[in-house]
């Protein structure tokens, strides 16, 4: 076993790492994409255009990362409500924990077609 | 785990008995007619249950939106001036989206005034990434809610 001062925290640790991770993540999104929505008050052109890029390869992968950030945070987030507010949340930790990494995994599957499927079509053709 | 370890009489299993004390927490200080006024109120408190309650409305709102911006009907591929015209022609999705907006921006903010508390050790810093931070937010509140109420789908 390693000696050492290093809080190892295991599963609740790293969870709460990976919740703040995520947090920074969307809320910078948010202030973006609160800019990018107000171009509709320049123009339809404007607004397009940007939105166009939105639909690019690259920043179509990078919403599906988005999704998954998102994903994460609302399920852990009701993980985080459920240990403080249910008398055995506590107790229930890990396994609540690891029920949401499975419903994340299911839910990543099954939207990565539907979100990521007109950039497939455009790299492997229709 | 091992077997020679006392366990109390109740079945809470306990790493703590009379040979091995549970550490001592200091307690919290005492409010007193010095403490200073920030202190004074449950602000903390009151932050700690916005976060769960926003939080339980936002996995509604956002993850309702993410599904119908980016999963259904082609994706992304659908948004557009007119898609936002479409849904904006509704008092229904204007109300979802500025609830949202706020909620979001609120719950957004408050965890990073969290992280900035944690790590930005410098008074000045804090006060400085705080006064950055609430100008962002409050920047993003006003302008994402005047688009919202000013929106002219016949801008052209």
């Amino acid at each position: 076993m390693p000696a050492g001062t290093l809080y190892r925290g295991r599963e609740g640790m790293w969870s709460w790492v990976a919740h703040r991770v995520t947090g920074v993540l969307i809320f910078f999104f948010l202030f973006v994409h609160v800019l990018d929505t107000s171009l509709v008050r320049v123009s339809p052109e404007a607004y397009d255009d940007v939105v166009a890029t939105y639909k690019t390869p690259l920043v179509n992968l990078m919403e599906y990362g988005l999704v998954a950030a998102i994903l994460f945070h609302a399920l852990n987030g009701l993980r985080v409500i459920a240990v403080d507010f249910w008398s055995k949340g506590p107790k229930y930790q890990r396994q609540m924990l690891w029920s949401v990494v499975g419903i994340w995994v299911v839910l990543m599957l099954g939207s990565f077609y539907p979100i990521l499927q007109h950039t497939l079509r455009e790299l492997f053709g229709s | 785990m091992s077997a020679e370890t006392t366990t109390p009489a109740n079945d809470a299993v306990s790493a703590y008995d009379v040979d091995h004390p549970a550490p001592v927490i200091e307690p919290p200080r005492a409010r007193t007619r010095k403490t200073p006024k920030t202190t004074r109120t449950n602000f903390e408190m009151y932050g700690w249950l916005f976060m769960r309650l926003s939080g339980i409305v936002l996995v509604v709102l956002v993850l309702g939106h993410l599904l119908i911006q980016l999963v259904l009907d082609g994706g992304v591929t659908k948004i557009g001036f007119a898609f936002v015209a479409g849904r904006w022609a509704s008092p229904f999705w204007q109300a979802w989206d500025l609830i949202m907006l706020w909620l979001a921006t609120l719950h957004g903010a408050n965890g990073l005034r969290t992280i900035i508390n944690d790590y930005a050790e410098r008074d000045n810093t804090r006060l400085w990434l705080k006064g950055l931070l609430y100008t962002a937010a409050g920047f993003t509140i006003v302008l994402g809610t005047l688009v919202i109420f000013t929106f002219d789908p016949n801008i052209r």
